[in-house]
């Protein structure tokens, strides 16, 4: 059987752009939870996020003129990438195959702009029939809209802008699951390693709907948190009042690698690729099943890849790095999905929420959330779900509340799961040769 | 692990939808009989728009309302177009197929649903403007400009609650998850006219590693809409002339560029087994896949090296030489730089043989439906291999080093076909499929 190890691992946060500052922050429970300056959010109904700040991506590649107009997901995935990529030491490599080496994402689509937008359709809209003009909407489009603004949008463009930083020429794929999609495509790239289709796979995930669309879509829905004191307060998982998610925005890379390709070039791994499971609630699109269906069924799948009994004498995985949104919906079926799974050791099993602190990453959340299980595991501590001043008593898990602390861990699981039902569940180990 | 040490993978049903019409044979007798799909846009008045045909459905082929089960048929309502077409495309399939699903029997399923995947390729959705619009319009400042905060306290609240949900990639597969009951793995690929041959492959990989014993694969995309046929018009790929006949040349030396189209199509990909034990009926193998990236001079340009790499990995996995390959199904844009790549890697595999290859073109048919193109040329691949015959090829009278002329149908001898796709984005895959043993 291909082991697949991970020698490589970049992020770029709203706590900060480099592994060890956002992990430092991470253990001292700190927030990067505040006021949205990227557009006048003032009357919106949410006015906080976790955004990106401090970045500009044209440090973090080769030659920007290379890259064009890339879209704001396409360089938090380069910053990221970068980060990974010289970790895992390829940049002094220099006998890598191209087309073996792939790349798999998680990608979100790139920010619509919405002020041409509004500007045009407003513009082109006829009051006696009710709708676009569309021949006005076709004229104003063209004097107003920049093309590459338009096509960056597509999500596959991350990985279009990545691969041809690095040259990767092997298999690509680009999956966007709503918030499950980075956790799916670290799965999906440790499975064609597993094939044998390719020797090393760049993944991760990068997303950003922090743009005025996208927090009125999720106002809306009514998922977003719309906590009007310290912003630094507001994402508050598995709290009692809990009051909906903080949009974050981000990427997260990692470098995958057969076993046998990453110790032949003398790469160190820092942890195993074990178990990766994959569901669908099939049940509602606005609701998660009331059983917890698909999360559980997730679970099991990823314990059973990863050969681990659920109800063994002992905790059988050291951390869970949860889903745990914030919203009174999710923290309550993953908690009762996570207890179906695991039975009486679920009680002993740390479980946190890093989106208490940096808000929640969206298509990017599975993968700063995997990096961060590893970190976990490379520093014996479990960074915790902080704002969990009020518990929910019907939550009765150990979620790590407020302050970090020590911790052997060997083992962890990471969930996400994405509106409209996806389910995805990795578990990693510490690479043990 | 080679290929041939893995569980074998068959197409055991086929559901397309285009703008001939919902099912195989709608697109198929379209197909030949030499009737294109495309014509003048009549969803909403084009002719601000310098590419002003697609390939539209009529606007009576296909009511989703009308093939859902009844406890569905509210959530259509927070269907987009797209999720239209791959809920309309999967119960095509499901019938095809023949088997019972949630969708179509109160007996229990022909397949466990905990055993059946759905990997369903997506594009950018573009959200119906019209819709949109009619919110953003109660923030219209009296001197015409758009009052963001206006927008932010009583505007958006124009907006229907749900209309995040309607727009999402990921609704496609999960509509049809819902309506099907399908709880094994699902996901959403997202790689433009590379989505449904990766959906494919990954319901494959899916399958080969035991995680499900069926998927319902493939992909959707609805082009005809103002937004998203602008879009299109950002990539320079689309012809401005209007002549619906014979707009889309692929491969002509003076093809003039691609149109629009909405449509796709959803494949049952099944294990041998699996499809054994049922007794259902098998259109087809699949023998190899390659999936590469392109690393060229912009996402608009692809390489032909990723492309010929793609083709020869699915070859090797398939054990069979080039010189097996009966008929190439291409992407066949008629954008020249696309089409120049598919040829030039098409010869570095086939050499001096390629010309007498003969290729089966659907976008003139159909026109680019972009995520859902992948399954449709997969399906009308099958269709060809069941059928031992080739379609009316519509095109220029010449092309260069390609068999992809204007040409009547005829019967052939077909054991191995070739679909090929590479995209906006530089994903590029190539599947070889095999004729079902007759």
């Amino acid at each position: 059987m291909t082991r697949v190890v991970i020698t490589g691992m970049g992020w770029i946060t709203p706590l900060g752009n480099d592994i060890d500052s956002v992990w430092k922050r991470m253990v001292a429970s700190e927030s990067g939870i505040g006021k949205i300056d990227r557009f006048d959010a003032s009357s919106f109904p949410t006015t906080i996020a976790g955004q990106v700040r401090n970045f500009d991506w044209t440090q973090y590649v080769k030659d920007p003129s290379k890259h064009g107009h890339p879209a704001m997901n396409s360089q938090f995935a380069l910053g990221a990438a970068k980060q990974a990529w010289e970790q895992a030491g390829l940049h002094e490599f220099d006998a890598l195959n191209a087309d073996r080496a792939g790349i798999y994402l998680g990608a979100g689509e790139g920010v619509l702009d919405f002020s041409a937008h509004s500007t045009i359709d407003t513009h082109a809209w006829d009051a006696e029939d009710g709708m676009i003009d569309p021949v006005a909407w076709a004229k104003f489009a063209s004097e107003r809209l920049e093309p590459w603004g338009e096509v960056e949008q597509e999500p596959n463009m991350p990985l279009w802008h990545v691969s041809k930083e690095y040259g990767l020429m092997g298999p690509a794929f680009n999956c966007l699951t709503a918030c499950a999609a980075s956790t799916q495509a670290i799965g999906e790239a440790a499975s064609v390693l597993k094939q044998g289709d390719a020797d090393i796979m760049l993944s991760g995930g990068t997303h950003t709907m922090l743009h005025a669309l996208g927090i009125t879509g999720f106002n809306r829905l009514t998922a977003l948190s719309t906590f009007d004191g310290n912003p630094e307060e507001a994402s508050k998982p598995f709290s009692r009042d809990r009051g909906g998610f903080v949009m974050g925005e981000g990427s997260g890379m990692l470098v995958l690698e057969t076993l046998e390709h990453a110790l032949a070039r003398g790469a160190t791994p820092f942890a195993e690729i074990v178990g990766f499971g994959s569901s669908a609630d099939a049940y509602r699109i606005t609701d998660l099943h009331p059983e917890g269906r698909g999360p559980a069924a997730a679970m099991h799948g990823a314990l059973k890849q990863a050969g681990i009994n659920p109800s063994s004498d002992t905790p059988p995985i050291g951390y869970i790095s949860a889903h745990g949104t914030g919203t009174q919906e999710n923290d309550s079926i993953e908690t009762m999905a996570i207890k179906k799974v695991f039975g009486e050791n679920a009680k002993d099993i740390p479980v946190s929420s890093i989106k208490s602190m940096m808000g929640h990453l969206i298509a990017a959340a599975g993968s700063v959330e995997l990096i961060t299980c590893i970190m976990t595991m490379q520093t014996n501590t479990l960074v915790p779900t902080i704002n969990l001043k009020n518990p929910d008593p019907e939550l009765d898990l150990d979620y790590v509340p407020n302050t970090s602390r020590e911790s052997d861990v060997d083992i962890c699981m990471s969930n996400s799961f994405g509106f409209g039902g996806q389910n995805n569940t990795l578990v990693v180990k510490r690479y043990d040769d | 692990m080679v290929q041939s040490d893995r569980e074998k993978v068959v197409i055991s049903g086929v559901g397309i939808i285009s703008a001939l019409g919902v099912g195989i044979d709608a697109l198929w007798d379209a197909m030949c009989e030499g009737r294109t799909g495309i014509k003048r846009i009549e969803r909403f008045d084009p002719s601000g728009f310098a590419s002003q045909i697609a390939g539209e459905l009529e606007e009576d082929a296909f009511k989703v309302r009308k093939i859902v089960p009844k406890s569905h048929r509210k959530a259509t309502k927070v269907m987009c177009r797209d999720t239209e077409l791959a809920v309309g495309a999967a119960a095509s399939c499901v019938e095809d197929a023949g088997i019972q699903t949630a969708a179509t029997s109160e007996e229990d399923p022909t397949l466990n649903p905990d055993r059946v995947g759905c990997h369903i390729g997506a594009g950018l959705i573009s959200a119906e403007l019209n819709e949109l619009a009619a919110a953003l319009v109660t923030s219209k400042k009296e001197d015409g400009t758009f009052d963001i905060a206006h927008w932010g306290s009583e505007g958006m609240q124009n907006l229907t609650p749900l209309w995040l949900l309607k727009y999402l990639p990921n609704m496609l597969a999960c509509h049809v998850t819902i309506v099907h009951d399908l709880r094994g793995p699902s996901n959403t690929i997202t790689c433009c006219e590379a989505s449904s041959g990766l959906s494919i492959a990954e319901s494959r990989r899916v399958i080969q590693r035991g995680d499900a014993d069926a998927c319902l694969s493939g992909g959707a995309e609805d082009r005809v809409n103002p937004l998203a046929l602008y879009r299109q018009h950002c990539t320079n790929r689309l012809a401005t002339s209007n002549d619906s006949s014979a707009v889309v040349t692929p491969f002509a030396q003076d093809a003039q560029g691609t149109v629009v189209g909405e449509g796709g199509g959803i494949l049952l990909i099944e294990s041998e087994t699996s499809c054994h034990n049922r007794d259902g009926q098998m259109w087809c193998t699949i023998e190899g896949i390659g999936c590469k990236q392109a690393t060229g001079e912009c996402p608009l340009k692809p390489d032909a090296t990723a492309l010929t790499n793609a083709i020869q990995k699915a070859l090797d996995e398939s054990g069979c030489d080039a010189s097996a390959i009966d008929v190439i199904v291409p992407l066949g844009s008629g954008v020249p730089e696309f089409d120049t790549v598919e040829a030039n890697a098409l010869a570095t595999v086939f050499g001096d043989r390629l010309n007498e290859i003969p290729m089966i073109t659907t976008i003139p048919y159909t026109g680019n439906c972009m995520a859902g193109n992948g399954a449709i040329a997969v399906g009308i691949a099958a269709k060809a291999l069941k059928e031992q015959h080739l379609p009316v090829r519509l095109g220029a009278e010449d092309t260069v080093n390609v068999q992809a002329q204007a040409a009547p149908s005829t019967d052939a001898t077909l054991n191995y076909a070739l679909v090929v796709s590479p995209s906006e984005g530089g994903q590029c895959v190539a599947i070889v499929l095999k004729r079902g043993e007759a």
